[in-house]
């Protein structure tokens, strides 16, 4: 990594919230860019558990958006939508977040809110996603999609971040 | 993720918001089941039912002062809460840091 800028940085405001903090070496026009554009959420959306199959952003109040990945050799795929809610464009963006399970096909009916800002200083963009949940109970089987992660994996992470911060 | 019952698992301990509160107490130092009571404003055999459940998974050690017994927070017991908001953090980690890259790209671009 060239100029890894910052850690996400989690913490719990409350039972019912997840609050992750990060800071990129950019302006806050191109992060909100690379948050919106189809073709650029598909270069980083998944991290490193799979590739993205399909990205759809109808970008709009009342628009729809839903993220797709492929995951593991099976063939098997977890997908994710929502609905925009509130847009200021490389301002904010308020969006419900409804993780599909297979045969259930609930409304989105007290989905988690996300709600992500942008804010810049000196050509560096802080960016805070704020996930608030019905429950507690919600909000912890979020926190636990964390545990898929494998060890290899974080060991590769830890050497990532541990170049990045030299 | 299957969990054990309360009893074996800090997860589970904490899971109840008394729990929680008398941890926030003792987070400043070490009280006498009493003080607990009348700081959360609930009876005694609740607090010390509570106090049980902790001492149990080990979030609270309790220790004899003289004529009364002095409750305190062992930290360490709640590391695998830690670790396990520390894996989530990781997810999004890896997500920032291919995000790093992107943006590095689109920057790259604006500039020619």
């Amino acid at each position: 990594m060239t100029s890894s800028t910052g850690t996400a940085v989690v913490t719990l405001p409350t039972d019912e919230q997840i609050l992750i903090t990060r800071e990129f070496n950019a302006p806050k026009r191109l992060v909100y860019r690379a948050w919106t554009t189809p073709d650029l959420v598909k270069r980083w959306w998944s991290g490193r558990r799979g590739t993205m199959t399909s990205v759809e952003i109808d970008l709009r109040v009342g628009g729809r958006w839903r993220y797709v990945m492929a995951v593991g050799s099976g063939g098997g795929e977890i997908a994710f939508h929502g609905e925009f809610r509130e847009i200021v464009p490389e301002e904010k963006i308020v969006t419900t977040e409804v993780f599909e399970m297979a045969g259930v096909t609930d409304a989105d009916e007290g989905a988690p809110l996300n709600t992500v800002t942008f804010s810049e200083r000196d050509g560096r963009t802080t960016l805070t996603l704020l996930t608030h949940c019905d429950n507690k109970q919600l909000r912890d089987m979020i926190l636990e999609s964390g545990m898929e992660a494998g060890m290899q994996e974080q060991m590769d992470l830890l050497e990532e971040l541990a170049i990045s911060l030299r | 993720m299957a969990r054990a019952a309360t009893t074996t698992d800090v997860f589970n301990a904490v899971a109840e918001p008394r729990r929680r509160q008398i941890l926030d107490v003792l987070v400043d130092g070490e009280r006498a089941v009493n003080d607990l009571a009348r700081l959360l404003g609930s009876a005694q055999p609740q607090v010390s039912k509570h106090l049980r459940v902790l001492r149990e998974v080990g979030v609270v050690d309790v220790r004899d002062d003289g004529r009364q017994r002095l409750y305190r927070l062992n930290g360490h017991a709640l590391k695998p809460i830690h670790d396990w908001v520390k894996r989530y953090e990781r997810m999004w980690a890896e997500r920032f840091d291919q995000l790093d890259a992107v943006l590095e790209e689109l920057k790259e671009n604006e500039e020619n």
